[in-house]
């Protein structure tokens, strides 16, 4: 199984992990849909994910797919709160349009 | 042969997160992300991570993944499409993602110069090599993030409870 890290030059996952990363930016920025901002930035933790792992296994070094680990552990906790936060908003206002919660601008 | 499923993998997994943008119902969107996590789950295999596939696997496509659906359906969000934003804040966010993205493709042209990977490097992705190293070097984090963890559930459970006094009935006591 060696043989695929010597096919693959590690430029690649770099790339692949820089466009998946814009591509959550990109929709957290153009979403109104407080969910989908939620998702996009799980998209983003992915992409880190998957630049975590590639230096790892290509420095033959195991503490980067660790960190991935608890990355892993973070975003568990993280979409738990964000979603019961969403399911608390969506209770006040009857939306999750993330345009109706800037009242505390007001 | 291997380059040819990265390329496969890689052009999937790019479109099906533009798919997660761009599509109009947010079932869709969870949908493309599960899909695209598997993608994930794909490559991480090709990097002989097989550890970090399978919990890829099993928490996100498995567990949070479920969590927004389920959300997604408890809310059960009107039919009519989400309004969209204007088409300069459209288009100003289209352009300033795609310079973050020349940014990083500029900052990442320095990296050619990783030696080549040892050769026990192998089994670097493994259960008993990672477990050796959570175990011993990462204990104080690995305790810290079950606390982490009964935070958030009963953070979950104290947000979520709905506010008595306000919009329920007065509840029939024993």
């Amino acid at each position: 199984m060696l043989n695929s890290i010597q096919i693959i030059p590690i430029e690649y996952y770099l790339v692949l992990s820089s466009v998946l990363f814009s591509i959550g930016v990109l929709g957290v920025m153009i979403r109104r849909n407080a969910i989908v901002v939620l998702m996009c930035i799980e998209l983003m933790l992915n992409a880190v994910n998957l630049l975590l792992v590639a230096f790892s296994t290509y420095l033959g070094d195991g503490h980067g797919q660790v960190f991935v680990f608890f990355i892993m552990v973070v975003a568990a906790a993280e979409a738990t709160i964000g979603l019961s936060v969403l399911v608390l908003i969506y209770r006040n206002t009857k939306g999750v349009d993330i345009h109706q919660l800037d009242q505390l601008k007001h | 042969m291997e380059l040819i499923f990265f390329f496969i993998m890689a052009a999937l997994s790019v479109l099906s997160a533009l798919s997660v943008v761009f599509a109009k119902s947010p079932v869709h969107s969870v949908l493309s992300l599960i899909v695209t996590f598997f993608l994930l789950s794909g490559q991480y295999v090709l990097l002989n991570a097989q550890f970090v596939a399978i919990v890829n696997l099993i928490v996100y496509a498995g567990a949070i993944m479920v969590l927004f659906l389920f959300v997604l359906m408890l809310l059960n969000l009107k039919d009519e499409a989400e309004p969209q934003k204007s088409n300069l804040v459209r288009l100003s966010v289209t352009i300033s993602a795609g310079m973050l993205l020349l940014t990083l493709m500029g900052s990442l042209r320095g990296v050619m110069a990783i030696p080549p990977p040892p050769p026990q490097s192998a089994t670097v992705g493994l259960v008993e090599n990672l477990g050796k190293i959570l175990f011993s070097d990462f204990v104080v984090p690995f305790e810290i993030a079950s606390i982490l963890f009964i935070a958030a559930m009963v953070g979950a459970v104290l947000i979520g409870k709905r506010n008595k006094e306000k919009d329920s009935e007065p509840l029939t006591t024993f």
